[in-house]
């Protein structure tokens, strides 16, 4: 019970975590979709709080570490085009291609710049009519409205020179393609939260009927997650398996109506490939016909692109929930934060990151280290 | 960049016929779009993620959060500076953003 003083409110917790205790009678394996849920949880050791009955499997719920190696490459390439100012967010900027890292392209003398949002990219856009200016959008439901604004603005406002490099991913048909996999162990669903507040709960009772598994959609924060397992937990006690709103403060069941028609002016769905997963169908969107114009890919041809997967990564697994990121040979020796093989050990919503950070190796953590102070 | 930080509203003002808002994340102070929450008023919160308003949000739950967040280094790893953090020594924290200090005094109240 050590790492209770690391809750805000360690009261409540003691409290959820009885109810939790309480309540198991068997096994089961839940599955966190979120990468900012896996933090927390490994954060606090939340994981190693449960009862041993519960089992937290980590869900693929990072948008740097799904990026495919692929577009990866391309969105290197464009940055190194002595023409273009390339924007993106900070966590891509370590995330390795086959050869090289937005961060090594800026070394040598790429122009790319970090923006906290993708008007900020467009703002760089109007700045420099003389140049080209290439946002990098990356992100689930949560990030995709933003970027569908942005382009929305671009072409509302006439600046020929934005474009965008596009790979978004969608949560619906992952939790599909993980409930379809042969391998899977997955028995119920923590949702990302935040996810829902754009597209609200409507895409997931079929899920939860079709593979009778529930779907709890849960906050970021420590109590948010216990309280997400508990009700997850009563589900499965109870042989139910509904769609639960855990995180109403943020969640409202219709989501964001007005971000919702942005997505579908501006973006199409369309198959993607996720990084060690390979191709889900209807996983993704680009740009739709009408924004075409504003369309990296096809404003600069990047096609052709041979890709160098790095042997020794099972990031693939690791995403899959398939094993730990301990279980991995190259974990804390040839792979690190600084020198990574994965995203999912460069990113900060990485599965990797988080053990390596919170965890390292697989040991039991101390409070120090579930809860670093250096 | 997943994370969703609520935020105060200080200011709101029409531009390039976009409504935008001064938001203020326990002192650090960003521009936000609000045309995903167009009816969000002055002193209110929102959840607002790479500089747009998605969610309005209750007073309570957002400062609850943002105190949270703050204290488990949160903040600084979604406002410090991205080429500082990337550039850093191998360290506590590689993946992002200045090693978070946390800090239990107890002093914080709380209420759910
Ligand atoms: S530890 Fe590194 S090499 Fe292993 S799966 Fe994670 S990112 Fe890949």
């Amino acid at each position: 019970m050590k790492y209770l003083e690391e809750f805000q409110n360690p009261e409540l917790a003691r409290r959820l975590l009885d109810e939790i205790r309480a309540t198991v009678t068997r096994p089961w394996a839940l599955m966190e979709v979120c990468g900012g849920q896996t933090h927390t949880i490994i954060r606090h050791g939340i994981d190693q709080l449960l009862p041993d009955q519960v089992e937290l499997i980590h869900g693929p719920g990072c948008p740097v570490c799904v990026t495919p190696l692929e577009v990866i490459d391309k969105a290197l390439e464009i940055a190194a085009r002595p023409d273009v100012i390339f924007c993106s967010f900070g966590d891509m900027l370590r995330v390795p291609g086959s050869d090289r890292d937005l961060f090594q392209v800026r070394g040598h003398g790429g122009d790319v710049r970090v923006v906290y949002s993708p008007l900020d990219a467009l703002k760089i856009a109007q700045q420099n009519p003389h140049r080209e200016v290439v946002f990098f959008g990356i992100g689930f439901e949560t990030t995709a409205p933003p970027n569908a604004m942005t382009v929305h603005q671009a072409r509302k406002l006439g600046i020929p020179n934005f474009s965008m490099l596009v790979s978004h991913v969608r949560v619906p048909p992952a939790i599909e393609a993980i409930m379809t996999s042969p391998s899977c162990r997955v028995q119920a669903f923590l949702a990302a939260g935040h996810v829902c507040s754009v597209m609200g709960m409507g895409e997931y009772p079929e899920l939860a009927d079709r593979f009778q598994v529930p779907i709890v959609v849960t906050g970021f924060e420590p109590l948010d997650i216990l309280e997400g397992i508990r009700r997850t937990v009563r589900q499965l006690e109870r042989g139910e398996h509904t769609v639960d709103n855990a995180y109403p403060r943020a969640v409202r069941s219709e989501g964001n109506p007005a971000a919702q028609a942005m997505l579908a002016d501006v973006f199409e769905v369309t198959d993607r490939a996720w990084r060690g997963i390979g191709t889900i169908p209807a996983s993704g969107w680009r740009l739709s016909e009408r924004y075409r114009d504003f369309d990296a890919e096809y404003r600069f041809s990047v096609d052709g692109i041979t890709t160098r997967e790095p042997a020794a990564c099972r990031s693939g697994e690791v995403l899959q929930g398939l094993i730990k990121p301990h279980e991995c040979e190259a974990f804390g020796t040839t792979c690190t934060p600084r020198s990574p093989l994965g995203a999912t050990m460069v990113s900060s919503e990485g599965a990797c990151a988080a053990y390596y950070l919170y965890r390292r190796l697989g040991t039991t953590p101390t409070p120090q280290e579930a809860s670093p102070v250096a | 960049m997943c994370l969703a930080v609520p935020g105060k509203v200080l200011d709101i003002e029409e531009r390039d016929g976009t409504r935008m808002a001064t938001v203020d994340f326990g002192g650090v102070v960003k521009e936000v779009c609000l045309e995903y929450v167009p009816d969000l008023k002055v002193g209110e919160y929102a959840i607002v993620h790479v500089g747009f308003a998605l969610q309005r949000l209750d007073e309570e739950s957002a400062r609850h959060t943002l105190a949270l967040f703050e204290e488990l280094g949160l903040l600084q790893e979604e406002f410090g500076d991205p080429w500082e953090a990337a550039a850093a020594p191998e360290g506590g924290d590689g993946a992002g953003g200045t090693p978070p200090a946390v800090r239990n005094d107890g002093s914080r109240e709380v209420s759910r």
